[in-house]
């Protein structure tokens, strides 16, 4: 029997991983940045905003959801899939109405740090300009759907970990939308407490504390001195 | 009110645009309308850009608003932070704040007078005033005053970076900060940050004073020209503190009538609209303050420099009141009112800002850690008011129980001096324009007296929903066939 090192090549570099990890998974952990915005590794991997698309073996996938596996070539850091992830960012940019100079999440927020690292220069696509409800039923936290990218960290966790299945997307396509599970659909009717997980996940400004915005002085900000591609270990406050 | 707002029978007239006004900030735009002998029967400023902050605010949690209402301008967005967070400040629950978050924000505000000031003085309006205002258009800019005048061109440029650097060590940001939240800020002020301002304070208060002689030199040199170009009377408005001074961050509404008579005084701002009243008029996306005791007719007034140098009755800072008190002097026991004087009132303002600023930094509260007022109770309704570079600036907010904004009423300073603006250049027209040849020369002129207010017009469109519009069918030959019209005054 032969000893074959759990390694793969990713855009060249040797990444040891354990045997059930995903490659995005090892790849964070030997400190190697694939840009993600569903992933959470306390969460099982969605595989659905599409961001940490990588090219294994000649085939594209998403990283948080293919197993490491030894010898794997894989490609992350290359302007094609980099181009690719712009247009992703780009679309999600119109898609919801993203107003970062008047957002609280500015410099903290992990769509906007993404479209800064990958050097989206504007949209691209016209804006849909969707009207979107804002949600503020609740004595602790505001839901604003105009900032939701539908990335369905905050209905793992509230599942997941919580145990109360607070929120679930509805619609389909560009009519898809965060609900809340209670019986008038708002936030403050559900079971949804301030000290839940779902009340720390959200990477955009689509879920916030009440009365908590700017606290940080601009500069002490998450993503204010190094690119999230370079400071991606740091916990995110909220 | 002049009678050049409307004229007879526009039909039969010549119409001529200055489209755009150069050398403000915003989009706006001037028509004259003349008859064949070039007299001038209409003239007005328009303002042809639009906003809409109030209604697009209503929703927003309140905490929000002070960061995005600032938006609507890059010239003074600190003072819109600044007037949004004073009403929030109550919203929340705070009715003090801590000395050095009050402090902080003073120095902030300070800061801004400094470089909106300069910004404004040096490479908006100096072109005119230091090459003439018929010089040859192309190099009537702030390359041509840095070509002819290199060290007043650097003056202004560093002035206005020492303001910045004030802003950026108390916001976070030169522009569009976030360093004023809810009951106190978020950022202090380092020994190291204060220190590198203090030693530039001598410097800075050299330059301004030099600009505030300058400006007096100009108008003891012509005194005919300088004093009486655009002079008309009309009423003044500013803040004073308790003590009857300038207070350009908190105070009390002060109004005084063209002969410096009291019309109200130490009006709480919070009951602005018990003094004030707005009017909206078709042909223009800005409202049309008054003073609601004189009516729409003889009710406007003026705000800004030249209105708070005479409506206080003095200005605590030693330097900057002595340039006062000079000015002053000027009235012969009466008020000033000839346009150019607000570039004189405006830089004493600056001179004021700088020695505040130096009073600030020496003040160990400046350096200090504690930046968070106690809570106390929530309200639903708040009005917060400061003194703008360019004037009186009101923010009112109404908040629901769920934190969401439910409503916001801006009187922006360039606002209240609407109908001041366009009886300036109405009085310009009449005194230099009528019966002449039009040239590019004496337009201009019409453009000096609407810099002199400094305005922005960008930030003082905001009046949806009650925009004033009326439609005319005309046959080949101007007859009216039809009209139809909404929302007129």
């Amino acid at each position: 029997m032969t000893d074959i090192p759990n390694t793969f090549n990713l855009d060249g570099e040797p990444i040891r991983f354990e045997p059930g990890e995903t490659i995005l998974q090892a790849a964070l952990k030997a400190g190697h940045f694939i840009p993600h915005l569903c992933f959470s590794p306390e969460f099982k991997p969605h595989g659905s905003c599409k961001l940490c698309i990588v090219v294994v073996n000649n085939r594209t996938g998403s990283s948080c959801a293919m197993k490491a596996l030894p010898g794997l070539e894989v490609q992350s850091d290359t302007p094609d899939l980099n181009h690719r992830r712009r247009t992703l960012l780009q679309m999600l940019f119109v898609e919801g109405n993203h107003f970062c100079p008047g957002c609280e999440k500015s410099g903290n927020c992990k769509l906007q740090a993404l479209a800064y690292d990958l050097e989206m220069f504007n949209d691209h696509f016209t804006h849909f300009f969707q009207p979107r409800e804002v949600d503020a039923s609740h004595p602790d936290f505001f839901l604003d759907r105009n900032r939701c990218i539908n990335c369905e960290l905050c209905v793992r966790a509230s599942r997941d970990v919580d145990g109360k299945d607070v929120f679930g997307l509805a619609g389909r396509g560009r009519n898809s939308h965060l609900v809340v599970n209670s019986p008038s659909g708002k936030l403050g009717d559900s079971t949804f407490a301030k000290g839940d997980k779902a009340a720390e996940v959200c990477p955009v400004g689509a879920l916030l504390p009440k009365g908590q915005g700017f606290k940080k002085p601009i500069g002490a900000r998450l993503y204010d001195n190094a690119p999230i591609s370079q400071s991606f270990g740091v916990k995110e406050e909220v | 009110m002049s009678a050049l707002e409307t004229a007879e029978r526009p039909e039969t007239l010549r119409r001529i645009a200055i489209d755009p006004v150069t050398r403000v900030e915003g989009h706006g735009k001037v028509t004259l309308l003349l008859d064949a002998d070039n007299r001038i029967h209409q003239v007005r400023l328009h303002i042809v850009e639009f906003r809409g902050f109030e209604i697009f605010i209503e929703g927003r949690p309140y905490w929000e608003v002070p960061v995005a209402v600032q938006r609507l301008c890059g010239i003074c967005p600190v003072s819109h932070h600044l007037a949004a967070v004073k009403a929030m400040d109550l919203i929340a629950g705070y009715s003090t704040l801590t000395p050095t978050a009050e402090k902080l924000r003073r120095l902030m505000h300070y800061g801004q007078m400094v470089q909106s000031h300069a910004v404004h003085f040096f490479h908006l309006a100096s072109p005119d005033l230091l090459l003439g205002f018929d010089s040859e258009p192309t190099r009537r800019n702030i390359v041509g005053v840095a070509t002819d005048h290199p060290e007043i061109a650097t003056q202004g440029v560093l002035l206005r970076k020492f303001g910045q650097e004030v802003i950026r060590m108390t916001a976070g940001k030169r522009v569009h900060g976030t360093g004023a939240i809810p009951g106190g800020v978020n950022k202090t002020l380092t020994v190291e940050e204060r220190d590198t301002l203090r030693r530039d304070i001598p410097k800075m208060t050299e330059w301004a004073r030099g600009a505030v002689k300058m400006l007096e030199k100009l108008h003891l040199t012509n005194p005919n020209f300088y004093n009486r170009f655009g002079e008309f009377p009309s009423n003044m408005m500013g803040f004073v503190n308790s003590a009857g001074e300038m207070d350009l961050y908190h105070g009390g509404l002060r109004a005084r009538d063209a002969k410096g008579a009291e019309i109200f005084d130490h009006v709480d701002y919070s009951k602005y609209n018990e003094v004030l009243q707005e009017e909206v008029k078709s042909w223009s996306y800005m409202k049309f303050p008054h003073i609601k005791s004189l009516g729409a007719e003889n009710g406007w007034y003026k705000v800004g420099p030249l209105a708070r140098v005479q409506v206080c009755d003095r200005i605590p800072s030693e330097l900057a009141e002595a340039e006062r008190q000079n000015l002053i002097a000027m009235g012969e026991g009466k008020p000033v009112h000839g346009t150019l004087f607000f570039h004189w009132a405006r830089m004493i303002e600056a001179l004021h800002a700088v020695e505040v600023v130096g009073q600030l930094l020496d003040d160990p509260d400046i350096i200090g850690t504690d930046l968070m007022s106690d809570k106390g109770d929530r309200r639903e309704e708040a009005v917060g008011v400061i003194e703008a570079p360019r004037g009186t600036l009101f923010h009112h907010y109404r908040v629901g129980e769920d934190d969401l904004v439910k409503y916001c009423n801006l009187i922006v300073s360039t606002t209240n001096n609407n109908q001041a603006m366009n009886e300036a250049i109405r009085t310009v027209a009449t005194q230099y324009l009528t019966g002449r040849e039009i040239t590019e020369g004496l337009l201009n002129h019409i453009e000096v007296a609407i810099r002199a207010y400094d305005p922005c017009l960008s930030c003082a469109t905001h009046a949806i929903g009650q925009m004033p519009l009326q439609v005319e069918l005309l046959d080949a030959d101007g007859a009216l066939v039809h009209r139809a019209s909404k929302n007129m005054g």
